[in-house]
């Protein structure tokens, strides 16, 4: 039997519109999976509570007299800590993904490249979500009451989600590159810990060092948990804002391109 | 390379495709025609570089050098071409273990474009097409074999492409539900498609094939129909154990002047295996054998094994072993 396959109507590219469709089909499975394994949702809903409740009843009385006036300081530094170290477990996840058998078939499907990668970071959002009201949600039950209104909680909230998903390219990357998934936990610990405790989400930065003072001022963590403590207390926005967004613009625009390429060169 | 104009009659055009694996060159100069409509079988043993080929094929991989083309499309510079051409069910079952068998395939239609309507009608065709409904929502965790084995390939038939990779389709299926997927191989190509396999068993090329390669250490060592690559190994081999050990040399020279075929010696000093043209020969053989006094512990003639093939074509047996090589092709490509 002789059949011909009549191929010249192909074309070799992705258009923009079929890279978004596919990311979002993409992005769908992602938040499937999430249904599926409810279990990978622990750290997104146990390190929000437990955190807050720890870091507030230890620190309070020493760092600001009692409990009730920490809580401004220490709500948005927890949730700028928390909710950014659990965009970790995006590149731990697509690492394992890339390891399954069902991303070769990701890989000889028709799709934009790109896709499987943009669908798990924009699935993960779904994370940052959650991580970023059961905070706030700790912090009302404790009584915080945010002095800026529910919109610029609401504001803050959308700030913090944006920059961990700016900060999950970075640990995207490591998933990319990285040959196993414990070792991107390993290289992404090292890189979060000193970032977001060495920065004022704890402490006020006068009680530190000079030297350690310069550090704290210029890492960007800093400038998001002043963002959102003024956003949240005051309902102001000012020079951290424009910092923290630029930062994570910034982010995204050095590690967006170098892990697709190493996406790309990997697959 | 001469330039051959396709019109569309080459479902599969290789020249010299070449992988590297740190020193290890896992594919070594293959070269492969498949017409299009045809079913053509990829047989070898473990690490013989026959899942990088595919995988070279089907985008998957880059070759290291020469060239390959789908339907006359290059697989490097029109990759989205070829992908659009191809469907890929792997060596290891390509669907997501966390999702239902129905999530998979409507998430694999929508990114082939389809709507949501339908894409729930086609993953509901697939699943009844492949006995699969009843298992439509349990978690893939729960399938067995056969079951994720036929998911497989019913997510590579979505869009019906004119070309389906099939990895080793059989491989630890039981009798019965690799007879099924025998039978939906066959049915495939009814519908116009071309099926390119892998197998390290003879009697699946053989069932299924109209051509075959033989692909041993990264490189074709031989290619025809089954019959002609079973002419070179004979239709039946014999194997001979004898009573005596001393006996071994004289009853090795007696098969081979009975048979005029080379013999072999099994590794153990024992058997002697050698292929048979003609099974009636066997009572020749026997004679001749009695008739120079030496006790038998042990005769059988039987089918050609693949070994056989091997041993035949490579002048080398199926090396067991290979699984201790690091670079072993088959199960570390990345």
């Amino acid at each position: 039997m002789s059949t011909s396959v009549k191929t010249s109507h192909l074309k070799n590219h992705t258009s923009f519109i079929q890279s978004v469709k596919n990311s979002l089909t993409m992005a769908y499975r992602g938040i499937l999976k999430i249904r599926r394994t409810p279990e990978q949702l622990f750290d997104v809903t146990l390190q929000p509570i437990i955190f807050t409740l720890m870091f507030t009843y230890i620190f309070g009385g020493a760092i600001s007299g009692d409990v009730q006036s920490y809580l401004p300081v220490i709500i948005p530094g927890i949730l700028v800590q928390t909710v950014i170290s659990t965009s970790i477990v995006t590149g731990v996840q697509l690492r394992e993904d890339m390891d399954k058998g069902v991303f070769d078939r990701f890989k000889s499907l028709p799709i934009a490249r790109i896709a499987p990668l943009a669908g798990a970071l924009l699935a993960d959002t779904i994370r940052y979500t959650i991580a970023t009201v059961l905070t706030f949600a700790m912090g009302y039950i404790m009584g915080y009451r945010p002095d800026g209104g529910f919109e610029n909680v609401l504001l803050s909230a959308l700030l913090v989600i944006f920059v961990s998903w700016s900060v999950s390219w970075i640990f995207a990357f490591f998933g990319v590159i990285a040959r196993t998934a414990s070792s991107v936990q390993g290289i992404s610990m090292l890189v979060l810990f000193p970032l977001t405790f060495l920065s004022n989400a704890f402490v006020p930065v006068d009680t530190m060092p000079k030297w350690l003072q310069w550090f704290v001022n210029i890492n960007p963590v800093t400038h998001v948990v002043s963002a959102v403590r003024e956003l949240t207390n005051s309902g102001t926005a000012g020079w951290d804002l424009g910092i923290s967004l630029i930062g994570a613009v910034a982010i995204v625009a050095v590690f967006a391109p170098i892990t697709v390429r190493a996406y790309m060169r990997r697959t | 390379m001469e330039y051959r104009p396709n019109n569309g009659d080459w479902a599969v055009e290789a020249n010299g495709l070449v992988k590297l694996f740190g020193d290890n060159r896992a594919v070594d100069g293959v070269d492969m025609n498949v017409k299009a409509g045809s079913i053509y079988g990829v047989l070898g043993p473990n690490g013989a570089g026959k899942t990088t080929t595919i995988r070279m094929l089907a985008t998957l991989l880059r070759p290291d050098a020469g060239s390959a083309r789908i339907f006359g499309h290059d697989v490097v510079k029109e990759s989205q071409i070829v992908r659009q051409l191809i469907g890929v069910t792997g060596q290891y079952a390509s669907v997501d273990e966390s999702l239902s068998a129905t999530e998979n395939l409507i998430i694999f239609s929508r990114l082939l474009g389809l709507g949501r309507a339908e894409s729930k009608k086609k993953a509901a065709d697939l699943l009844e097409e492949f006995g699969l409904t009843e298992a439509a929502k349990r978690p893939l965790k729960n399938f067995s074999g056969g079951m994720r084995r036929r998911l497989d390939l019913a997510a590579s038939l979505i869009a019906q492409p004119p070309l389906i990779f099939l990895d080793e389709p059989t491989t630890g299926l039981d009798p019965r539900t690799r007879s099924q997927m025998w039978d939906t191989i066959r049915r495939l190509v009814n519908t116009g498609s071309t099926v390119l396999l892998t197998t390290q068993y003879l009697e699946e090329a053989d069932q299924l094939a109209d051509r075959i390669a033989v692909i041993d250490r990264g490189k074709v060592v031989a290619e025809g129909t089954g019959d002609e690559l079973k002419q070179s190994v004979g239709t039946s081999s014999l194997h001979l154990r004898v009573e005596n050990q001393s006996d071994i040399e004289i009853a090795r020279q007696t098969v081979e002047q009975v048979l005029k075929v080379p013999s072999t010696l099994s590794s153990e000093a024992a058997k002697i295996t050698a292929p048979m043209a003609n099974a009636d020969l066997i009572t020749d053989l026997l004679i001749a054998l009695r008739e120079k006094g030496i006790t038998l512990s042990e005769v059988s003639v039987q089918k050609p094994t693949l070994d056989e093939v091997f041993l035949t074509i490579t002048g080398h047996g199926v090396e067991e072993d290979k699984t201790k090589d690091p670079n072993r092709a088959e199960a570390v490509t990345v």
